[in-house]
């Protein structure tokens, strides 16, 4: 008998914090996603790719994708799909808004509950918050063993999953039994490219929101196919109370926000010139801080 | 009680520097608040430290030394925090931004209903009103980070919740003993009836653990490369010039991510945090999360073609030229004037 696994994968769409202009943030010191180009987390990419390989491994698993964000999310489940995934399920709610990392574990973890998978993999962290919390969160709001750090998801053995972890010093290699959460690292190997038989099969994939925006352009073929339809869970779909949802849920407040801003220092501009760097040399050899 | 908990990380029956550092921060933060500072240390055979964590300003030390507990393991830790901030409820519990404190103090956070704020780079005590329930706070912790990829620094409170947790990077904080160790309270921790044979579900089958070999952190001078410096044989120069200094090599994230230096030297938000007597930054433009690891070394001295570049600002001799030829200007003039 084969093994297979249900795994799902936590991804998170986020700003690209590299490209930040002037209206990045809203008054109320959250993040004004709309102003900003919006990317699959990295390390999310890397969690995506333990779990195609963990699919390769032991066909028939299946690979779904669990994302939670505003309505255009929905483009990162569909890059999953494109990568190999085989589904994918948009959490999605006005009442999710404002959570901190605790309100999102709840929601997530309610989600999870909800399509009771054997493997849960995500980015150890994702880029817009770089807390990393949200991951041992998840594992125990399920009262799921974690492991965070994965490079590499073994394989199962008598049951149990092998993972090796990059810790700040060495490696360590751990075996646990399932349901567990994985949290991957940036050192695992990158998420493998678009496959151009899922993007065929896929590229129609989308949200009912938005096949309703997209009722007037008529150029998209007609929405029948089941499985390109990306499910929106809301709060009334996955239970719980709400009173852990989102602002309210959230045990920690954004006080203030400061932008960047340089303090201001003597600095002294120098040229690259042979004499200006000589002379330098020579002042910090009298200064002691060299020689 | 409503103290403030240090965890302990150790590492090779030796206290890891981050908990000494945050210990030193919570000795602060406790005269302001008229409390006391406390300590938990897991681990196996690790009593032998307290007269080290007294060194440190602890008042009292919550000790769970089984021999089950040598190594780290997410869930017995987890359980044993747990279960002491329970019954402890200290006010702020503080946490090395660490591979282990940055799985540990989520899962303790998630089981307390607590807030948590990831690598803080500054703590401090503060009010808060929130004009909504029209609801004034004294004496809460001001949890303050970069955040959004370090474009902004946030400062983050937790009005309702205790106890307000957080978690620090190494280098971050002072480090400073008191000239005489406090008096110092040990409270042994029955392990054995805290855990359950679920938390040993996870098990090591295999370590390898090395040495640090490279010390950036502890070297009075570095010299350190961005992307800028453009391939790993242009690095060559930088060891050069490190090499006659008597320095050591550090790099960006963007350096290390290029694959132009070895990852323990990345220095910044994700690397270490280094205040060395002089840094020298070639071919860096001066992105906060590098400037976040090097901001407060002695002197800055910046290297890069672009006059616009953000890590001018900060430098104390801003350098407008192409590294390439700079750098062996200041090998010859080191050379020549030195000695």
């Amino acid at each position: 008998m084969t093994k297979t696994f249900k795994i799902v994968v936590l991804a998170k769409q986020v700003p690209d914090t590299r490209n930040v202009g002037k209206n990045a943030m809203k008054e109320d010191g959250t993040v004004n996603r709309a102003a900003l180009p919006a990317i699959f987390n990295p390390e999310d990419m890397n969690a995506l790719e333990q779990a195609l390989r963990l699919k390769d491994a032991y066909p028939g698993s299946e690979v779904l994708l669990l994302t939670m964000g505003p309505g255009r999310a929905a483009e990162i489940i569909r890059e999953g799909l494109f990568r190999g995934a085989d589904g994918g399920i948009l959490l999605t709610d006005r009442k999710f808004a404002g959570a901190d990392t605790l309100a999102t574990s709840y929601a997530l973890s309610m989600a999870v509950k909800k399509i009771q998978p054997d493997i849960i993999i995500a980015g150890r962290q994702a880029i817009d918050g770089d807390t990393a919390q949200v991951g041992p969160q998840v594992a125990e709001k399920l009262n799921y063993p974690q492991v965070t750090y994965a490079e590499d998801i073994v394989g199962v053995k008598e049951g149990k999953i092998i993972i090796k972890r990059r810790l700040e010093r060495g490696i360590e290699v751990v075996k646990t039994s399932m349901p567990v959460v994985i949290t991957v690292h940036a050192t695992a190997p990158a998420c493998r490219p678009r496959n151009a038989k899922q993007l065929m099969r896929f590229k129609h994939a989308r949200t009912k929101s938005e096949e309703q925006d997209n009722e007037h352009n008529s150029y998209l073929p007609t929405y029948t196919l089941d499985y390109l339809v990306i499910p929106e869970w809301g709060v009334n779909d996955i239970g719980g109370d709400e009173a852990n949802y989102g602002l309210s849920g959230s045990p920690t407040k954004v006080k203030k926000i400061e932008n960047i801003v340089f303090q201001a220092k003597e600095s002294k501009r120098i040229t690259s010139s042979e004499e200006d760097v000589d002379t330098l040399i020579k002042e910090l050899i009298s200064s002691h801080t060299i020689g | 009680m409503n103290n403030i908990i240090v965890y302990i990380e150790t590492e090779d029956g030796k206290i890891c520097d981050v908990s000494l550092e945050l210990l030193t921060k919570a000795r602060g933060l406790a005269k302001e608040l008229a409390c006391n500072v406390e300590a938990l240390l897991i681990g196996h055979d690790v009593t032998k430290l307290k007269d080290e964590i007294a060194l440190y300003g602890a008042s009292k030390i919550h000790i769970a030394d089984d021999k089950r507990l040598v190594n780290y393991l997410t869930l017995p830790h987890s359980s044993i925090t747990i279960s002491l901030f329970r019954e402890e409820k200290p006010q702020i519990a503080l946490f090395g931004a660490t591979s282990i404190g940055r799985d540990l103090a989520p899962r303790v956070s998630s089981a307390l209903n607590s807030g948590l704020t990831a690598d803080c780079t500054s703590l401090e005590i503060g009010s808060h009103t929130d004009n909504k329930a029209g609801k004034e706070y004294q004496n809460l912790l001001y949890q303050i980070r970069p955040a959004f990829g370090g474009n902004i620094i946030a400062t983050i409170i937790n009005p309702d919740h205790r106890p307000q947790m957080a978690t620090v990077r190494e280098g971050v904080m002072k480090r400073e003993p008191l000239n005489k160790a406090a008096d110092c309270k040990l409270n042994i921790i029955d392990v054995s009836s805290v855990l359950s044979d679920t938390d040993f579900i996870v098990e090591i089958i295999e370590r390898h653990m090395e040495e640090r070999k490279i010390d950036i952190k502890g070297s009075s001078i570095i010299v350190a490369g961005g992307f800028g410096v453009g391939s790993k044989e242009n690095f060559n120069l930088l060891f050069e010039l490190a090499h006659v200094l008597g320095g050591e090599v550090g790099a960006s994230r963007a350096a290390v991510d290029a694959g132009f230096a070895d990852h323990a030297r990345q220095i910044g938000q994700t690397g270490v945090t280094v205040r060395p007597k002089l840094y020298i930054a070639a071919g860096i433009s001066g992105q906060i999360q590098h400037t976040a690891g090097m901001e407060q070394s002695a002197m800055i001295i910046s290297i890069n073609s672009d006059p616009l570049a953000p890590i001018h600002q900060l430098a104390d001799y801003a350098i407008i030229g192409d590294l390439n030829e700079v750098v062996p200007r200041m090998i010859k003039s080191y050379k020549k004037n030195s000695k």
